[in-house]
């Protein structure tokens, strides 16, 4: 019996390995395969976003990847699952470094798996086009192969104070979820808010999931004006609806994180009129994003998640850099040196505007919206009404 | 530091407290009952605690789904939410037991303790594979239901919301009904019979086999309705939800003094408003040095000091009899 289940064992394993061998003859001419990988968390509780990073990579390199394989390339892509953890996302990372096919990374949602796993990246200079990642240290480590198209969170904390001062607010509480992410903003907007003259009634960190109870019972008794969130919607909203079962009256408002059709889900009427500030407008606000909506709903059967569009030009971005080096290269397989290079060089015309990165890997220019919830049904979510709208500037490099 | 403000919010943290404490209290039920028969720490509990948050909200939704939600009234239909919650989690902690621990029963102590670590760790997967089989639905919400979400003013500052009453007089019903069958009915001597000594119970013609899985039903059963009330009270639920709050009331049953059911009761309000105090006050008495994330820091300490006092927690030592 045993040695029965033994032959049966290394069956499993032979067919398992001939799954992963490629067969030969079948790719035909091709010089080889470019593969692009993507890194968001797709299982978990921040998996909307994640896999609405996935999916618009998907349908990028389904619609740009002609020209690639016109001189003789297959073009494959390798989703990778951070579970929103920088463990996992560092893992993720050495694996991808050793699959010499992988010339780009599209990703990470959370500032704070971006951070640890781009180091990874950068050993083997792999190039990361990040569509979401809004941490100011992201590209202030001046690293050559780290790249984002959105904007970041010193300016997003001040487009957020400044629209707490235009709705005429005096005082603020300030509640963040500990991450890296969500303290800095939270931080950002609150020494930019005491600047404006809002008084900063509390700053207070916590990892807790469902009882706010604890935390809001001080915040109601010094009645804020308003109620600043730091962190990602699947923490904020629970806590905007106690707050509001609680009977706190203060207006909410926070930063991109909580740009995600769940916010409504979970957060229902409470979150109906909210703001938040974003650096990734719905597809709405981009004229050239209607046809992406429309063949990604026909493709997948939902609307686009934010960020979604931005991992689109991620992508194409990508794309027409490996394309460059190619030819750069004499129609070989481009080194990842080459690729991210010609990264930084790449002037894109994309869906959510034109993109040119500086010398630290920033958009030049990004644009900043504030946004206003307008219906606790989530399927509404991408009806969110623009109230305003910045173009601002990366801030340059700072000398250390 | 602002004394009036301390002064002001300190009947509603105590309240807070309270609630919190008596949700710690209904899932430190569920282990302490199993450590009072076996001497084991069924680690799944907090697994068997989250199904029952799951098949309350399933219900939940499917009604909504069909359009009769509000059909029914708040009331009955948190009645069969709670019964369904019980049903199903009772059911999944037979079955555990059934599958994973009895097999191991003659075992030394360190391998069935693992094995529930395996089965807790197993049960949140399976619960989330199978919440996303038709969607991806990681995240489930408990529909609001305006008459349970009612704050009752008690003064100006001061309210408790009609849900959070429901916890407290669920938690006190149950722990009454517990009490009960432990030592008033033909059953709950056996039970006490088989804490005491299996081998004599057994020579006794006490099916112990039985017993130990009516132990598990009773206290998976109270780990389900507790999952219900906690969704209803929370709202937000994913297949991870457990493993904080599971922890937690762990921590209230050895407090209490484990394996002792007043004792779990005890342990867990003195957690839940350890904990309330330290998330409300830490940053107002220390002018912000120390915010509200230090509260777990906080409880947990004191919780060890009363530990080196009383090693064998609060009422550990005054109540002997077991289960």
């Amino acid at each position: 019996m045993k040695c029965h289940s033994m032959y049966v064992k290394v069956g499993i394993v032979l067919a398992m390995a001939a799954l992963l061998i490629p067969a030969p003859g079948l790719a035909g001419e091709t010089k080889g395969t470019i593969k692009i990988a993507t890194q968001s968390p797709l299982s978990g509780d921040q998996s909307a976003p994640g896999e609405g990073i996935k999916l618009g990579t998907q349908l990028a390199l389904e619609q740009l990847k002609g020209p690639i394989e016109k001189l003789g390339f297959k073009v494959d892509l390798v989703p990778f699952d951070d579970q929103a953890k920088p463990d996992v996302g560092v893992a993720n990372a050495r694996n991808m470094i050793t699959d010499k096919e992988i010339l780009a990374v599209i990703g990470h949602y959370n500032s704070g798996v971006a951070i640890p796993s781009s180091e990874v990246y950068k050993e083997a200079s792999l190039v990361e086009i990040s569509p979401a990642n809004t941490n100011p240290m992201i590209t202030d480590r001046n690293l050559p192969n780290v790249n984002r198209v959105c904007g970041r969170d010193d300016v997003q904390g001040a487009v957020g104070a400044e629209f707490a001062k235009s709705l005429k607010i005096k005082s603020a509480y300030v509640i963040h979820d500990k991450t890296t992410y969500g303290q800095s903003v939270a931080e950002f907007f609150r020494d930019n808010a005491k600047k404006l003259g809002i008084e900063v009634l509390g700053f207070e960190g916590t990892e807790e999931k469902s009882n706010f109870d604890p935390i809001l019972t001080p915040a109601k008794a010094k009645n804020p004006d308003m109620i600043y969130f730091g962190g990602i919607y699947s923490q904020g909203a629970p806590l905007f609806k106690q707050a509001r079962e609680k009977g706190i009256k203060a207006k909410f408002l926070g930063p991109d994180g909580l740009d995600s059709s769940d916010l409504a889900k979970i957060g229902g009427k409470a979150v109906v009129g909210m703001n938040y500030t974003t650096v990734a407008g719905p597809v709405v606000v981009y004229p050239k994003a209607k046809e992406f909506a429309t063949a990604y709903k026909a493709k997948f059967g939902k609307g686009p998640e934010p960020f979604a569009a931005q991992a689109y030009d991620s992508t194409a971005i990508a794309l027409k850099a490996i394309e460059g080096a190619i030819k750069a290269g004499g129609g070989k397989i481009p080194s990842r040196e080459a690729v991210a290079a010609a990264v930084r060089k790449v002037k894109h015309n994309g869906l959510t505007g034109n993109i040119e990165f500086d010398e630290k890997g920033d958009p030049k220019k990004a644009l900043y919206f504030v946004m206003q919830v307008v219906s606790e049904d989530p399927a509404k979510w991408n009806d969110n009404k623009e109230v305003k709208r910045l173009e601002i500037p990366a801030p340059p490099l700072k000398k250390k | 530091m602002d004394t009036a403000l301390l002064i002001a919010i300190f009947p509603q943290v105590l309240l807070d407290g309270i609630v919190l404490g008596f949700m710690y209290a209904l899932i430190a039920l569920g282990y302490t009952m199993v450590y009072g028969v076996l001497e084991f720490i069924n680690f799944a509990h907090s697994e068997i605690f989250v199904l029952g948050a799951f098949v309350g909200v399933e219900i939940l939704l499917a009604l909504k789904f069909w359009g009769i939600l509000d059909a029914f009234s708040p009331f009955l239909l948190l009645g069969i939410l709670l019964l369904a919650g019980m049903a199903g989690s009772g059911l999944l902690a037979v079955t555990v037991e059934r599958v994973a621990y009895r097999p191991l029963r003659g075992a030394p102590r360190l391998i069935p303790l693992i094995s529930a670590i395996g089965v807790s760790f197993s049960l949140q997967d399976i619960i989330r594979l199978f919440e996303s089989l038709w969607n991806n639905a990681f995240n489930l919400v408990y529909p609001t239901m305006d008459e349970l979400n009612y704050r009752i003013e008690l003064t100006d500052t001061i309210d408790v919301s009609v849900k959070s009453l429901v916890v407290i007089v669920a938690a006190l019903l149950m722990l009454w009904v517990l009490h009960l069958i432990v030592n008033r009915t033909k059953v709950g001597k056996a039970i006490r019979a088989v804490a005491e000594d299996q081998a004599t119970a057994s020579l006794m013609g006490i099916n112990v086999n039985r017993i130990i899985s009516l132990t598990f039903l009773i206290g998976g059963a109270m780990g389900g309705a507790a999952g219900v009330l906690f969704g209803i009270q929370y709202s937000l639920i994913n297949p991870y939800t457990g493993f904080i709050p599971g922890l937690k009331a762990f921590t209230a049953a050895v407090l209490g003094g484990i394996g002792n059911i007043p004792g779990a009761m005890v342990g867990g309000i003195v957690l839940g408003l350890l904990e309330a105090f330290a998330a409300s006050y830490l940053s107002l008495l220390t002018g912000g040095a120390f915010g509200a994330e230090y509260k777990d820091i906080f409880a947990f300490s004191i919780l060890i000091l009363i530990l080196i006092f009383r090693p064998k927690g609060l009422l550990g030592e005054v109540v002997r009899e077991r289960a």
